[in-house]
């Protein structure tokens, strides 16, 4: 019964998204007000029945609905509860829906937080939203229905994918939507101001905070899968290149372009035409994700269960979405009028070649991610692209987008001279030149690839640092700096602070693989290690061998560590759980292998030693946070009065 | 005609991706085919005196199963192997692969065996010999002993019509 009310919602949402996609579009062509009111209570409307067929996905799930195939599939009645409650969004189906979720989420967001723009605008952003939510609704229901019975049903279920139970997994996938889904709103943004023609600095400024919130949510879900992947994949390492990562990775780099672009558009008025052709990238990156990772064109370790009608239906919606969105684009673009001249030597020349520079990046990333389907698909044998590939295109690249960026945010709109701002910033590139060069020699000897992360790290710390100094010289004072101002700063400083986090990992992590019996030990990085056995563990859905390591340091135990083997229940799948003394300077992790001998109760033991690898996090933390307190700046909610204003005088004169 | 690159660019991505759903991207050719079967010698699972090895097969056409009993997907794939040995007469040798709980003569007697021989290979060695990557996988095996086919993950009667029947038709089985 339950899962029936479910199916029921979500096709109400569905006829919900129709009506919010077809009145107010036709409304806002024809100037027809009514229609175009239909806008908000219908993408309210439609986020309510999601969210009623949601709750019903998590009943199911909670109650152990072996009938509903969706439940057999990822759960199990051993399965502890908020595993359960996870499992609704671990599979396919599950995370389509909260993927539709979402994007009624933001559609009903945008329905409320747009008092302050022109009706045919809001229902030209809410009527493209809907037309999203149509073809991801429909997808759901004609391919993948959450709510699928299963009958005769089995005594009980296959379980969620081991992998997944870790708390990481409970809030990546949500936050990683939120992100993709959040470019929904620049993408509609963009296509109501391509459809109504007007193109103008107040458009950037309605999409900036929309962009900035979604990219932070994007960073948030980023930064947990890596956090999880580190500490649950039992390689200790933190990005593999995988095309599932890449595919998130994509959209960030196109969404972090975008933001910067946004910013030229609203402050001078300047490269609009790229600005939406961006914003257009980014959401269809955000597509082109979801079609790789469930479509099973490419091979990932992570991909959810494929199937190729699945592919079929999401190619031939990003076709219609994407190819309509560029149709429009190339008949519109030409209409718009660039204003804002500036010289090569301005902030606008500096934000344009980090756009480039990191939309080449994102070129090469896709390039990598899609190199073995290409190949595939001119019958040129079959390969695959790894690690080195991204990092020996991806690093060069990047580094002279870390330079810019410390000089950008300093330089003046429109023009600036270049010994002006030689003199300014002398002293910090002498100072982060000569640290970043000697830093290595203070670790292990002459090292280039170390210099040069830490020379962007001191080199972006310090131009921050310069950005307020001369601020507060300039008469202001801490308290008066608008929060876009020190959004920036903070993203700016948390990328440095994870710069220099990921070149000390990168460069002086150490690593052992040992074979290690009852009572030995090994030594790696100043610590001695010592396997003291293992012992049966049983979890509630698994059964474990517990490895006891003691890690102490000139003869002083510091840390009892407890890897786990784990095997479990209902899948039979293996997993290793590693254990991990966490500290702000370093992390010390240690995995089980496989048993060696049974006799002699010997293991195969990964040891590692991560320095500073928290570093990355606290980075990345820093950096979101700075997204959310730029889309809160004060400057976004006075427009609102500004334009409030007049109409109030208005009835007054009335 | 600038304006129209975006969109040039999306139909060409769009062209390989139609192409890219037909392909596999998991079927890795193997660089076992057409070489002999790799040897071993291995105890026979229920008959510990006995020992089988794929010299035995000679002059037969026969399919190598890599199974294991903790593995789902050869349970899945177990009722076809049972119809295929009862109805088809094909030959085919269960090689257990790291059965390390010993469950393996205890499923076949409770499930049925469709195997002719099922060498023990609790060290996982002979898989490894053969490229195994995970259970279940199948090998075509001709009369001479060279491997000429490999199939990744349980076989389903769709599969068996398409790839295996083919291809045992050819070698003559």
């Amino acid at each position: 019964m339950i899962p029936e009310l479910g199916h029921f919602a979500i096709i109400i949402a569905l006829l919900l998204a129709v009506t919010q996609a077809v009145l107010p579009l036709v409304g806002a062509q024809r100037g027809n007000l009514t229609l175009m009111a239909v806008a908000r209570p219908a993408a309210q409307g439609q986020f309510v029945f999601l969210i009623i067929a949601y709750a019903c996905l998590v009943y199911s799930f909670l109650v152990n609905d072996f009938t509903v195939e969706n439940v057999a599939r990822n759960s199990f009645s051993q399965l502890p509860e908020v595993y359960r409650i996870t499992a609704s969004w671990g599979s396919h189906e599950g995370s389509l829906l909260v993927w539709v979720l979402m994007l009624a989420f933001w559609g009903a967001a945008v329905s409320v937080f747009s008092r302050h723009l022109p009706d045919d605008m809001v229902a030209r952003v809410i009527g493209v939203m809907g037309l999203i939510s149509i073809g991801f609704i429909a997808f759901m229901l004609f391919t993948s229905n959450p709510f699928e019975r299963l009958i005769p049903a089995p005594p009980d279920g296959r379980d969620m994918n081991p992998l997944l139970q870790d708390w990481g997994m409970i809030i990546h996938p949500p936050m990683l939507y939120m992100g993709y889904v959040g470019f929904a709103v620049a993408f509609a943004f963009a296509i109501a101001a391509l459809l109504s023609g007007r193109l103008d600095a107040a458009w950037a400024r309605w999409s900036r905070p929309w962009t900035t919130v979604a990219w932070a949510f994007l960073t948030l879900g980023i930064v947990l899968g890596s956090w999880w992947a580190y500490r649950e994949l039992g390689w200790g390492g933190w990005w593999f290149w995988d095309p599932t990562e890449n595919a998130s990775f994509m959209p960030w780099l196109a969404g972090t372009a975008l933001i910067h672009s946004l910013a030229v558009s609203e402050k001078r008025g300047a490269f609009k035409a790229w600005t939406v052709l961006l914003a257009l990238t980014t959401f269809s990156l955000s597509l082109l994700g979801t079609f790789l990772v469930r479509s099973g064109v490419l091979s990932s370790v992570h991909a959810f269960a494929t199937d190729p009608a699945r592919g079929a239906f999401i190619l031939g919606f990003l076709a219609v979405v994407i190819g309509g969105s560029l149709i429009l684009y190339a008949w519109r673009a030409p209409k718009m009028i660039t204003g804002g001249a500036f010289s090569w030597f301005s902030r606008e020349a500096m934000l344009l070649a980090n756009n480039v520079i990191l939309l080449a990046a994102m070129g090469s990333v896709l390039l990598g991610t899609l190199y073995p389907l290409l190949m595939d698909a001119l019958g040129m044998g079959k390969i695959s692209v790894g690690p080195p590939y991204f990092n020996a295109v991806f690093v060069p690249l990047m580094a002279p987008a870390l330079f810019l960026l410390g000089v950008g945010p300093l330089m003046r709109w429109k023009g600036d001279s270049l010994p002006d701002i030689a003199t300014r910033l002398k002293w910090a590139l002498a100072v982060a030149v000569v640290t970043g060069f000697a830093l290595p020699f203070t670790l292990e000897g002459f090292n280039p690839w170390a210099s040069l992360g830490f020379f962007l790290a001191i080199w972006i710390i310090l131009t921050v640092l310069i950005g307020f100094r001369e601020r507060l010289k300039h008469g202001a004072r801490l308290s008066s700096l608008p929060r876009g101002f020190w959004g920036m700063q903070l993203a700016h400083f948390g990328l440095a602070w994870g710069i220099a986090g990921m070149t000390l990992v990168a460069n002086y992590e150490q690593e052992k693989d040992v074979r290690m019996n009852v009572g030995e030990h090994t030594t790696l990085a100043g610590y001695t290690f010592t396997f003291k056995g293992t012992t049966e563990h049983d979890g509630p859905n698994y059964r474990a061998a517990r490895g006891t390591v003691e890690v102490s340091r000139d003869g002083k135990l510091l840390r009892t560590l407890h890897p786990e083997k784990r095997i479990y229940n209902a899948s039979g799948m293996p997993m290793t759980e590693a254990a991990v003394d966490y500290s702000l300077t370093s992390d010390i992790y240690v995995s089980l292998g496989e048993p060696l001998d049974d006799e002699a109760k010997a293991w195969a033991v990964r040891v590692y030693h991560k320095p500073f690898i928290n570093w990355m996090w606290f980075g990345a933390t820093l950096m979101i946070l700075g997204g959310f307190l730029a889309a809160s700046d004060r400057r976004y909610r006075i427009a609102v009065k500004k334009l409030e204003a007049p109409a109030g005088s208005q009835g007054a004169a009335a | 005609m600038k304006r129209w690159i975006p969109l040039i660019l999306f139909a060409v991505l769009v062209g390989f991706f139609a192409k890219g759903l037909f392909l596999n991207p998991r079927e890795v050719p193997s660089p076992f085919i057409g070489k002999p079967a790799p040897a071993f010698t291995l105890p026979v699972v229920g008959a510990a005196e006995q020992t089988f090895s794929p010299e035995e097969m000679k002059g037969k056409v026969w399919l190598l199963n890599v199974w294991a009993p903790w593995c789902v997907a050869c349970r899945q794939e177990h009722p076809l192997l049972m119809s295929l040995a009862r109805d088809r007469d094909v030959a085919i040798v269960g090689l257990n692969w790291k059965d390390k709980d010993r469950e393996a003569a205890r499923l076949l007697a409770q499930h049925g065996n469709p195997y002719v021989a099922v060498p023990d290979d609790l060290s996982g060695k002979a898989g490894i010999d053969y490229g195994v990557t995970g259970t279940p996988e199948t090998y075509v095996i001709d009369k001479s002993g060279l491997i000429q086919m490999k199939h990744v993950g349980p076989i389903t009667p769709e599969i068996w019509e398409k790839k295996f029947e083919p291809k045992l038709k050819e070698l003559g089985a």
